[in-house]
Formats: C-alpha cells, structure tokens, sequence
C-alpha cells in the first residue's frame, strides 16, 4: 500500500506533465489559428488602402503637371503629352446613366413578373437564366455587341432614330451624325444588358423582403396586382431597390472589356449619343500598354483613381441603404 | 349602392398594362440571353474541332488552335484560387467564428462588398504598379496575383455566409466535450459548412476565368508555348481580345471560338455551385 501511495503522485505528475504539453500546444494552435484568421480579415481591409495608395502614388505626376484642370480638360494628346480626364468621364457617366435608364425598368419589371405574377412553375427556371446571365464574362458580351449587335443597330434602329428625329429640335442632336453602329448608344445598350441581372436579382430578393401579411391584407380589402406593387411593396422596399440600382450603377461604371469593344475610343464629348466616345476603363484597357513616358502612364493611372474614387463612392452608398432595409427587414 | 364601373374598368386596365409591361420585360430578358446563346453557338460551334485544343495561336493566315491560351488561363487561374481561397476562407472564418458581433468584422464586411464589385481593371493597375514595374517585365505571376485579388472578396462572403448558417449548437457539443476552438471549428464548422465553400469556390473560379481586364497589363499575352510564369503568359480572354479586334478572318473565327468554349466553362461552373448549393440545403 504505501508503495502504491508512493508511486502515485509521480505517475500522475507525468502524465499531468504530458497533458500540459498536449494542452500547450493545443493552446498555442488556438492562438496560432485565431491570429491568422485576424490577419486575413484584416489583409482585405490592407488590399484595399494598398489599392488607393498605389493609384494615388502613381498619378502624383499627372495631377503636379496638369492639376485640378486635369479633371476639366477635354484634350488627350499622347505626342505633345497634354492629357485631360473630361472626355472618358463624360463618358463613362452618360454610359452608365443611360444603361441605368434602360435597365432598371426592365429589371424592376422582370422581378415584379417573378414575385407576383408568374406561375411558380416558371418561378425557378426564369431566375436561374436571369442569374446565368449576369456570370457570362463581360468579354462575351463585348465580342458579342462588336459583332452581331453594332452591325444590327446599325441597320435598323439607329437610321430609324436618325429619320424620326431629324427635325425636332433637340432630339436631332442627340441622334446626329452616320450611323456608326459601334458609339455611346451602343455601348449604354451592352451595359443595360449586362447590369440587368444584377438589379433583376437585388429586386427580387428585396421584394421578397415585404411581410406577406402587408401583401395579403391590401389583395384582401380588393387592390389589383399593380395596386399592390404600386402602393405596398414599392413604397416598403424603395430603399433597397435604390440600393440595388446603385449596385448596378457600380458595375456599370467600372465595366471594361464590353464598353471596350463597342464604346470606339475617341477622346471627344460629342452631342450626339451615335458618335464614338469612350470611358475611363476602355481608356486604360486600350492605351495602357502602349504608354510611353512616365505623365502619359500616370495620367492613366489617374484616371484609374478616379474611377475607383466614383465606384467607392457609388458602392459604399449603395451597400448602406441595403444595410438599411436589411435592418429594417430584420425587426 | 352605385358601382363606379368607369373606375373599376380604369383600374382594372392599369392592372393589365402593369402585367403585360412585366412580361415582356421578362421575355425581353430572357429572350436577350437565348440570343446571345445562340450567336454563340452559330458562330463558335464550326470552328470548334480536335486541333483547336492540340495547336498553338497561329500566326495570322495560318490555322492553329487555342492550346497556349486555355493552358495558360487554366494555370493562372489555378494560381489565383489557390492563392485567393486561403485568404478567403480565414477571413470569412474570422468574421463568423471569431469576431462575430464586433467593429472589425463589420467594417471588413462593408469594404469586402465594395471589393466584390469593385472595378477588375483597376486592379490589375494595381498589380501593375506594385509587381509589373518594379520586376520590370510582365508576368504570369502578376496576372495570378490580379486575379487572386479578385478571388478573395467572393470566397470572404460565401465563407462567412455559410458559416454563419451552422447551427451554433453544433460548436456548442464539442466545445462541451473540450475541444479547444480552432479544432470547433476546423473539425465540426468547416465540415458542416463544406459544400457551401466549395460552392463559393466555384463561383470564384468562374467569375475569374472570363476576366480579361486585370490580365491586360499583368499577365500581357504570350503567342508561343509558355509555361515560364516569370514571363508575359497567355490567357484565353485576353487572345479571345486581341483576335477579335483583329483584322484577319480566322482570328476572329478563333476569337467565336474561344468565346464559346469560355462561356461553356463558366456556365457549367455556376450550375454545378448552384447543384451543389440546393443538393445541400435539400438535405
């Protein structure tokens, strides 16, 4: 007995020392492993500053040579190195302004079509093409709107734009000019085409936000579907659908490859919406390459700062107001 | 009692017009992406055969296929994900498992939305200035690097997503049986949640493999076999740019088919993320 009383405390002290050890380093893994997950979330927040920093180092020479007025200048002359944001920003805003003009009425429509009016055996398989459609890479639309779609403008819609408008006053401007096939117009139609899934998505999932109670109560007291979506569940959701416009006005603005192929890069502001033009993207997808000296290259990368600059804005504006509805949808 | 039949008719044709506006949207939609589809395949499926996917790009006026471009798109993309997914998936761990509920999680939310949609072109600017320039020459490395900075805002999302969805007892049973955290949540999280970062995975991949922006002026094209990725690397999307802006028949010809074959890939992705997605939530 007092062997065993003896040998005791020195057989549980090893084996308490082995589980210190195992405790050790099952506790070190813990902080190990809680350590890295941090410096991953923290690397996406490092990603982004590193992104601003670098574009705002790159385009220092640019904004030393040229200034504020690098914003209001329209000139891009490569040779006598006089550069001017003015032409892809007017670009890239009216783009993307008339493609939101096109696509979220259409998108608004299609999720009206989805949540209220199609029968559910048609629900699911109308969805999943509208969402196939927004992974289709933008270089498929472009090789796309380059080929079948320009050419097909071309001959029908706009020479009937051209003849109809003609003499009116304003309008004969805005669709002034041969009809090119590829230029502005064409280009808002590609970006339309390709932000419509988007906003078709958000819209959808944000009426199905409206508490059916709200839905049912206003069929119940004799309102027609369009009464419902014009008085219940547009007024309850608008923020979110604000939101997800701008969610596609986001995209929109930073789209490349698509515009690329269609937009005909000239660095002019036309009057007429036919005329070739460009954005900030097809801008630096077209030239970057080909930059020769350090202010052509860093105009660029300028421009490229101040398409980040607008899409944050744009997008950190949008994921607020659907932080709002999700909020509210939550209580 | 008196029915206003005049304004029961009015509202009863408003109703009508608002149904009939909506469908054509939707016929609109979906009819738009049946004919792009179909252009697709018109223009694509000739040109498709054998040699296509065992020839190099050719030189203008020859024939040739689209060997380097799809090798070197597959291995850069390879690249990007696997440098991508790990960051990815830590980060969306953290913000479901560690810090939940505070500031951190919430602000690296916030800025990864912005990431999700931010312009793909500006960063292969950035990739340019901090890897093309100063190593002087372009890279399939820096074009692996472009597109791992757009791997990670999608799998941060799905991982923290489809984190968030396990049920909190499940970590409640083993953190009750002494298991220490980190194993809570590499042993019973990720497993529960596995089909859905698979899923975001996925979905990474296909976003990645059509983009041509960030490839531009990273990874630069190579017209040869190449698989130096210290040196300009070819792409599918960026050869499917260049030979369609090109002049000469059989590289647009070869751009239709490229195209197709990018569109097929991508497509199959998304529906298999999407298969694997519901076969979950199904069980």
């Amino acid at each position: 007995m007092v062997d065993v009383t003896l040998h005791l405390p020195t057989r549980s002290s090893e084996a308490e020392a082995e589980r210190a050890v195992v405790l050790g380093k099952l506790r070190r893994g813990d902080s190990i492993f809680r350590w890295l997950t941090l410096g991953a979330a923290v690397s996406v927040l490092i990603i982004l500053g590193a992104v601003f920093v670098s574009l705002i180092d790159g385009s220092i020479p640019a904004f030393r040579q040229f200034g504020l007025g690098f914003i209001t200048t329209e000139s891009w002359n490569p040779v006598t190195e006089k550069f001017g944001a003015l032409a892809p920003i007017y670009g890239t805003l009216i783009t993307s302004a008339l493609a939101m003009l096109f696509a979220v009425p259409i998108g608004l429509g299609i999720a009206i079509f989805l949540t209220e009016l199609c029968p559910p055996l048609l629900r699911r398989p109308i969805g999943i093409a509208i969402e196939l459609l927004a992974g289709i890479p933008s270089i498929i639309y472009g090789i796309w709107g380059l080929f079948f779609f320009a050419p097909f403008l071309q001959r029908t819609l706009q020479p009937a734009l051209i003849d109809t408008f003609a003499n009116v006053p304003i309008l004969s401007t805005l669709f002034e000019g041969p009809p090119y096939g590829i230029g502005i117009l064409t280009a808002s139609f590609i970006l339309a085409i390709m932000v419509l899934p988007f906003i078709t998505a958000i819209s959808r999932d944000v009426f199905d936000t409206v508490p059916i109670v709200l839905k049912e109560s206003a069929y119940g007291i004799g309102c027609t579907t369009s009464e419902v979506v014009r008085r219940v569940v547009i007024p309850y959701t608008r923020v979110g659908l604000i939101g997800g416009a701008m969610l596609g006005l986001g995209r929109a603005l930073g789209e490349t490859m698509a515009v690329t192929f269609v937009i005909g890069n000239a660095h002019r502001i036309s009057g007429s919406l036919l005329a070739p033009g460009t954005t900030i993207s097809a801008t630096i997808a077209n030239e970057f390459t080909e930059a020769v000296g350090e202010l052509y290259t860093s105009s660029l990368v300028a421009l490229g700062l101040i398409l980040f600059f607008i899409t944050f804005l744009v997008l950190a504006a949008a994921r607020l107001m659907l932080m709002m509805l999700e909020r509210k949808a939550g209580k | 009692m008196a029915i206003d039949t005049a304004r029961y008719r009015r509202r009863k044709r408003r109703n009508t017009r608002t149904s009939v506006l909506s469908l054509l949207a939707t016929v609109l939609g979906v009819g738009i992406l049946a004919i792009i589809l179909g252009t697709l395949v018109y223009k694509g499926f000739g040109g498709l055969g054998l040699d296509v996917f065992t020839e190099m790009t050719p030189p203008p006026g020859s024939a040739g296929g689209l060997l380097n471009a799809i090798v070197g798109s597959l291995i850069m993309t390879a690249i990007g994900v696997a440098i991508g997914t790990p960051i990815g998936v830590l980060a969306g761990t953290y913000m479901a498992e560690y810090g939940r509920y505070n500031k951190l999680t919430m602000v690296v939310r916030f800025i990864n939305d912005i990431l999700l949609s931010a312009p793909s072109i500006v960063m292969g600017l950035f990739v340019y200035t901090i890897m093309v320039a100063p190593m002087g020459h372009f890279s399939g490395y820096a074009g692996a690097v472009a597109l791992a900075l757009l791997v990670i805002p999608i799998v941060v999302r799905t991982t923290e997503d489809m984190l968030l969805l396990v049920p909190g007892s499940l970590r409640e049973a083993a953190s009750a049986l002494g298991m220490p955290r980190s194993l809570v949540v590499q042993r019973i999280a990720y497993k529960a949640a596995r089909a859905g970062i698979i899923t975001g995975v996925l979905l990474a991949v296909a976003r990645v493999s059509g983009e041509t922006a960030p490839l531009l002026f990273t990874a630069l094209n190579n017209q040869f076999w190449s698989t130096n990725l210290n040196a300009p690397f070819s792409s599918l999307p960026v050869v499917i740019f260049q030979f369609a802006l090109s002049p000469y028949a059989d590289w647009q010809r070869l751009a239709w088919v490229g195209a197709l074959i990018i569109t097929c890939a991508v497509l199959a992705l998304s529906i298999a993320a999407r298969w694997l997605s519901s076969s979950r939530t199904s069980q």
